[in-house]
């Protein structure tokens, strides 16, 4: 089979899929042209992510990534999720196809810009070099 | 499960199974051997010569068996090629949209000196007999445009572009793996002086196909050793193989016709009804099209997670997406006949047998608008389209 039983798993039954009406910060990253964009929503209290969700237009391992990294960074200090790697969203997956890497970097990014979006609407400074400036051109800049 | 990617390949029929183990259990000797296990073999080999070369009225001796479509296609255009530059003539026409069997070993003659003109196939999916005449120089060598698309199903003006290329003596090779046992073929009438085949598009099996070459045409061999197929192919001979490719060809030329009427009424309720989902559009002409095709594509979505919906729904069918094709781009099909990078992401390609039925595609018009809908509701693509923040492409 072309992907494991876990991203399976996440692409039939996606974790916190929807968009969020009064979410504190978005990011979006992809690009329609290259056939993935990531919409990431996060609800933040007191620097904790307290609710995350996402939409996704991509393949099945783009939705899958998208779902696992949503796990992964909910309850967490936003500390913490700019810590996310797409090798952990990977690892958590149980692997992805070599040619489907991207799409856990495009999730790695969306995480990365929703944070940055609450920080700039919330006026939290922050270390710009650490964020992707979504001026990749492409959304397989990163392979 | 519905299987609907026939074109992608088709299961083995009653008959060419029943042909290949015949060939296997008694035709076993080398039809090169002078005894009469050997003769038997030979008698078998030259029969389904004589029955495939009926198949596409021509001569049992203008069949070359060849290991499939792309092989065909390789000998065709590199013995077309190599004819053609000894005369000092180095410029080949095909099309945009060929299978990637023509357009890589282009890409590889081009890279030996030859120049290669791709004719535009146009928002219909057709190739225009004027923009042939246009393209025709002293020093072509060889036009190959291919008889019907394999993802769009579109089917191309094959006696008239023959027509022109006889009359301008240039040699026409069409490549027809998708027409071969679907349509009518008549390569005398047609003016077609190479075609290729392939067995496992017609209930035949995989690893074997043909290639017609007009007696009097040259043709040199792609593979080098023995004298089989009249020194045109080495290797010895996959009789249990060709038995089924004949065995199959042969009934399915049979039933042609009513294959075509049962096949091609499923083929246009699927097209009706797709059509009254919003923001999709057929690709390529309705008409002429190939019985079973249906190719859609639906804005806002992308294809790979269409085809993982609609298995987990009982629907095999196939995609012109870049995740399918393990490229970073789509369908170099769909791009050819106008449609943009995002939208043709999100392409459906539905290929139909006679052994689909109406239950089929009643299943099928339940499933893709419920599918499509699931997608769009998580799309940002979509939610951008509905909010007037980026603009239909398809209206």
């Amino acid at each position: 089979m072309l992907y494991s039983d876990k991203v399976m798993d996440h692409f039939r039954n996606p974790r916190n899929m929807g968009k969020m009406e009064d979410a504190d910060g978005v990011g979006e990253v992809g690009n329609a042209k290259c056939g993935d964009i990531m919409r990431m929503y996060i609800k933040v209290k007191d620097g904790v992510i307290e609710d995350v969700s996402f939409i996704t237009f991509g393949c099945g391992s783009a939705i899958a990534t998208s779902s696992m990294a949503t796990e992964m960074i909910k309850g967490k200090p936003l500390a913490q999720a700019l810590e996310l790697s797409n090798k952990a969203v990977v690892e958590a997956l149980d692997g992805l196809p070599a040619h489907k890497i991207h799409c856990s970097v495009l999730a790695e990014e969306a995480v990365k810009a929703a944070v940055k979006d609450y920080y700039d609407k919330h006026g939290v400074s922050y270390d710009a070099a650490a964020f992707c400036t979504g001026d990749c051109g492409c959304c397989h800049a990163h392979e | 499960m519905i299987y609907a990617d026939n074109a992608a390949t088709t299961p083995v029929s009653p008959a060419a199974r029943a042909a290949m183990i015949d060939a296997m259990d008694k035709l076993w000797g080398n039809p090169s051997s002078l005894y009469t296990f050997g003769q038997l073999a030979e008698e078998a080999l030259s029969d389904a010569r004589a029955r495939v070369a009926g198949c596409l009225g021509a001569e049992a001796g203008e069949i070359i068996f060849t290991s499939g479509g792309s092989e065909a296609d390789n000998q065709a255009l590199r013995s077309a090629a190599a004819f053609g530059a000894k005369k000092g003539k180095k410029h080949i026409i095909s099309t945009a949209f060929e299978h990637h069997a023509i357009l890589h070993t282009l890409d590889a003659l081009k890279a030996e000196g030859f120049e290669v003109t791709l004719l535009p196939v146009h928002s219909d999916g057709l190739v225009r007999p004027e923009d042939l005449v246009a393209a025709l120089r002293p020093d072509t060598a060889l036009v190959s445009v291919m008889f019907a698309n394999n993802e769009i199903g579109t089917i191309q003006p094959i006696a008239r572009l023959g027509e022109i290329c006889r009359q301008a003596g240039v040699l026409f090779h069409t490549d027809a793996v998708q027409a071969a046992g679907h349509i009518a073929i008549d390569v005398k009438a047609m003016n077609i002086d190479m075609l290729s085949l392939s067995g496992h598009k017609f209930h035949g099996p995989k690893g074997v196909g043909a290639l017609y070459v007009r007696r009097g045409v040259p043709v040199q061999p792609l593979i080098y050793g023995g004298a089989q197929e009249r020194r045109r192919r080495a290797g010895t001979e996959n009789l249990p193989a060709i038995a089924g490719m004949a065995a199959a060809l042969e009934e399915a030329c049979a039933h042609l016709e009513e294959n075509a009427a049962k096949v091609s009424a499923l083929r246009d309720r699927l097209i009706a009804g797709l059509s009254a989902i919003p923001h999709a559009a057929l690709n390529g002409a309705a008409e002429p099209r190939l019985p079973g095709n249906v190719n859609f594509c639906f804005e806002g979505i992308e294809g790979e997670s269409l085809l993982l919906m609609l298995d987990e729904a009982g629907i095999a069918a196939s995609s012109g997406s870049a995740c399918t094709s393990g490229s970073l781009d789509p369908s170099h099909v769909l791009l050819a006949i106008g449609r943009p990078h995002e939208v043709a992401h999100g392409s459906l390609r539905l290929s139909l047998s006679e052994a689909n039925t109406d239950a089929d595609v009643e299943h099928i018009l339940k499933e893709v608008p419920r599918v499509v809908d699931y997608l769009r509701a998580c799309s940002p693509v979509w939610d951008e389209l509905e909010k007037g923040e980026r603009s239909y492409v398809i209206l």
